[in-house]
C-alpha cells in the first residue's frame, strides 16, 4: 500500500510540474484493494482491469520504471505512452490492457476464463459495473462455472455523479440474483482478506468493495481532504501492535526507492 | 464429391472442433437448420459453445476466448445487422490488442448476411462498418476455395478476421472465374452477393451486344484487387462496383477511391443497397441489386459517357 501510494504521489508531483501530457487516473486512497488481492491471489493470475489500475500493475509486480515511462510518454521502457495510464498492461505479470470502453474487460475476462479454465481477476468501478454487458457476462459466467473473481471498486462516484443519482440497485445484490456468490464490504485489508478466503477459485465470486477516492476522476486535483485513509489507519494499527520501528524502516526504504525512481 | 460452400464450412469447423481443440461460439448454433447447415451437428461437443442472448457481452466473451491465441476460436454471428451490437469488443479490443498490447487476438468472426423479408436490422451485408478500423482483416468469400484461403490466412495472423458470408453463396461449389473480353466497354467489380447478380448481368450484357469484363473482389481489407482488374479498367475506363452492403458511405466508396488512385481517368459508379431502411415486404425490402438493375445501370453509364478514343 505504501509503495503504491508513494509511486502515485510521484505521479501527482510529475503531473503538477507538467511532465505528464496524457490523461492520468489515480487510485490514491483505494490502494488497499489491489495490495490485499496481490498478497492473497496466486502469482500470475490473469488480470483484466481498466483505468485507475496503477495499483494493480504495481502490486502484482509490474515494473515501475515501465509505468513511469508510459506516464511520461518516453521511450525508456514502454510504448511511448500508447498504453498510457488508462490502458496499462504487462505480459510479464499477465495483466491485459484495457480498450477504454468501461467494463468491457468483464466479458473479455469471462471469455478468457472459459478458454483457459484459470481463476481470472476482473476489476470494475461502481460506474462501469452499470455498463449493459457487465452483469449479463456475470450471468453467463455463473452458467458456465467460470472461475471469475470480480472486484468492484465502489468509490460511489462516476466522475462526480453519485451512485444514488444513477441507480437503485447494488452490485452484490444483482450478482446474487444471477447466482454468483457476492459480498459488499469495506476496503480494510482484513475485510478483503476474510472475504477472499470464502472463494474456492472454481466459481464466480463478486465483491463490491466500498472505498474512497482521494483525487479527481482524472488528473491530480483534489477537492477536499479525504474522510477515510486506509493507509494511515493501517500505519496506526501496526504501531499499536508495537511494530512502529518496522513500519518506519519499511517506509524509509520505499520512500528512498520512489525518490530515486522519480528523480 | 465436390462440396458446396455450406458443406465446406461445416467440414472445416468440424476439423477445428475435433482435431484442433478449438471452440465455435454463437447464439442458437444448435437450433433448427444449424446456421444454414454450416455448423457441425455435434450438439454434445464441449467445443460448441452456446452463448446467451446478450449480444454485446457475447462478442466480448468471444474476444476474451481468443486472447493469446491459445485455441482457435470461431464466433458465429447469424445476421450481419447484429454486428452493430456483436462487434463492439471485436472492434474496440480484439482489433487493437496486438498493436497496442502485444497480445494476439486471432478471433475468426463468421458474419452471415441474409436478405429478403427479414426487416430493417437483420437484413443485408454490413462488412463496410469494419473498413475504417485498423487491425481487422475482412474478406467476403463466396466459394469453398476462397473461404479456405481466408481460413488459412487467418490462422497465421495475430488479428481478428471478419468473414462476410452470404447465405446466397452456401450452395455454390465452383469458383467464380473472372470474365474478360478483348475490348470491354465496362469493367464490373462485384462483391459478395453482388457477384451472383453481376455474373448473370454479364451474360445479359453480351446478349445486348455490350462487352463487359467482370472481376470478383474477395479481400476487402487488406484490399486486394483481382488480377487483371486494373488493366481491364485502363482499357474500358468505366467501372461499376456492385456490393451487397449499402452503396452510400461504405466499402464501395473506399474501393472507388483506391481505384482512382491507380486509374485516375476512370469513371466509377456504385450499386449496392439503397439508402433506405428495409421493410419486410417485397415492395419495401432493400436487397442486393439484381442483374436487370445492373444491366440498366451499365446501359445508362454507356449512354452518359463521352465517346471513346479508338
Amino acid at each position: 500500500m505504501y509503495y503504491v501510494r508513494n509511486f502515485e504521489l510521484g505521479v501527482v508531483s510529475a503531473h503538477k510540474k507538467g511532465l505528464i501530457s496524457i490523461p492520468i487516473y489515480l487510485g490514491i486512497g483505494q490502494e488497499s484493494i489491489a495490495s490485499t488481492l496481490s498478497c492473497f491471489l496466486p502469482k500470475g493470475i490473469p488480470i483484466f482491469a481498466q483505468h485507475r489500475a496503477h495499483s494493480y500493475f504495481l502490486a502484482f509486480g509490474g515494473n515501475p520504471n515501465y509505468l513511469k515511462s508510459e506516464l511520461l510518454s518516453n521511450s525508456d521502457f514502454g510504448t511511448k505512452g500508447a498504453r498510457g495510464s488508462a490502458s496499462i498492461s504487462s505480459t510479464e505479470i499477465n495483466m491485459f490492457g484495457h480498450s477504454g470502453l468501461m467494463g468491457d474487460q468483464v466479458p473479455i475476462a469471462v471469455g478468457y476464463g472459459l478458454t483457459t479454465g484459470l481463476p481470472t481477476l476482473s476489476v470494475v468501478g461502481d460506474a462501469s459495473v452499470e455498463e449493459d454487458y457487465v452483469m449479463s457476462s456475470i450471468g453467463y459466467a455463473v452458467k458456465r462455472s467460470i472461475p471469475l473473481l470480480l472486484i468492484c471498486e465502489d468509490n460511489n462516484l462516476s466522475i462526480l455523479t453519485e451512485k444514488s443519482v444513477r441507480r437503485n440497485w447494488e452490485t452484490s445484490e444483482v450478482a446474487k440474483a444471477y447466482g454468483a456468490k457476492s459480498f459488499d464490504i469495506d476496503d480494510t485489508p482484513a475485510s478483503i482478506w476474510k472475504t477472499l478466503e470464502k472463494w474456492n477459485m472454481k466459481e464466480v465470486f463478486v465483491v463490491n468493495v466500498r472505498t474512497t477516492r482521494h483525487y479527481w476522476h482524472a488528473g491530480s486535483g483534489q477537492d477536499q481532504a479525504p474522510q477515510i485513509d486506509r493507509l494511515s489507519e493501517m500505519r496506526e494499527s501496526l504501531e499499536l501492535q508495537g511494530l512502529k520501528d518496522q513500519v518506519v524502516a519499511i517506509e524509509s526504504r520505499i520512500k528512498q526507492e520512489i525518490e530515486t525512481l522519480w528523480n | 464429391m465436390e462440396l458446396n460452400l455450406a458443406e465446406f464450412i461445416t467440414a472445416k469447423c468440424e476439423e477445428l472442433l475435433i482435431s484442433q481443440g478449438g471452440l465455435i461460439m454463437g447464439q442458437c448454433l444448435t437450433a433448427v437448420g444449424w446456421v444454414g447447415g454450416t455448423v457441425p451437428k455435434l450438439p454434445d461437443h464441449e467445443g460448441l459453445i452456446e452463448l446467451s442472448m446478450a449480444d454485446v457481452a457475447g462478442g466480448g466473451i468471444a474476444v476474451g476466448a481468443a486472447l493469446n491465441g491459445l485455441k482457435p476460436i470461431v464466433y458465429v454471428v447469424r445476421y450481419q445487422g447484429f454486428l452493430w451490437y456483436n462487434a463492439i469488443s471485436v472492434v474496440n479490443y480484439a482489433a487493437k490488442s496486438y498493436e497496442l498490447f502485444g497480445v494476439k487476438c486471432p478471433l475468426l468472426v463468421r458474419a452471415i448476411a441474409m436478405e429478403g423479408g427479414i426487416g430493417p436490422v437483420a437484413g443485408g451485408s454490413h462488412h463496410s462498418m469494419f473498413m475504417r478500423m485498423p487491425g481487422i482483416n475482412i474478406a467476403a468469400p463466396m466459394t469453398p476455395n476462397e473461404w479456405g484461403e481466408v481460413w488459412d490466412f487467418h490462422f497465421a495472423n495475430p488479428n481478428p478476421t471478419i468473414i462476410s458470408e452470404h447465405r446466397l453463396s452456401y450452395k455454390i461449389s465452383k469458383d467464380f472465374p473472372s470474365i474478360q473480353s478483348s475490348n470491354p466497354e465496362v469493367t464490373l467489380l462485384a462483391i459478395s452477393a453482388g457477384r451472383i447478380s453481376a455474373n448473370q448481368a454479364s451474360s445479359e450484357l453480351i446478349k445486348n451486344g455490350i462487352e463487359s469484363d467482370l472481376y470478383h473482389l474477395t479481400w476487402l481489407s487488406p484490399l486486394r484487387f483481382p488480377s487483371g482488374f486494373l488493366d481491364s479498367l485502363r482499357n474500358s475506363k468505366l467501372c461499376l462496383i456492385i456490393d451487397s452492403d449499402f452503396e452510400y458511405g461504405g466499402l464501395a466508396d473506399t474501393v472507388a477511391v483506391q481505384i482512382l488512385d491507380a486509374v485516375p481517368d476512370a469513371r466509377i459508379k456504385i450499386m449496392g443497397l439503397s439508402r433506405k431502411s428495409a421493410g419486410f415486404s417485397p415492395q419495401t425490402d432493400n436487397v442486393t441489386p439484381s442483374s436487370s438493375r445492373i444491366v440498366e445501370k451499365v446501359t445508362e453509364m454507356l449512354f452518359e459517357r463521352p465517346a471513346r478514343k479508338l
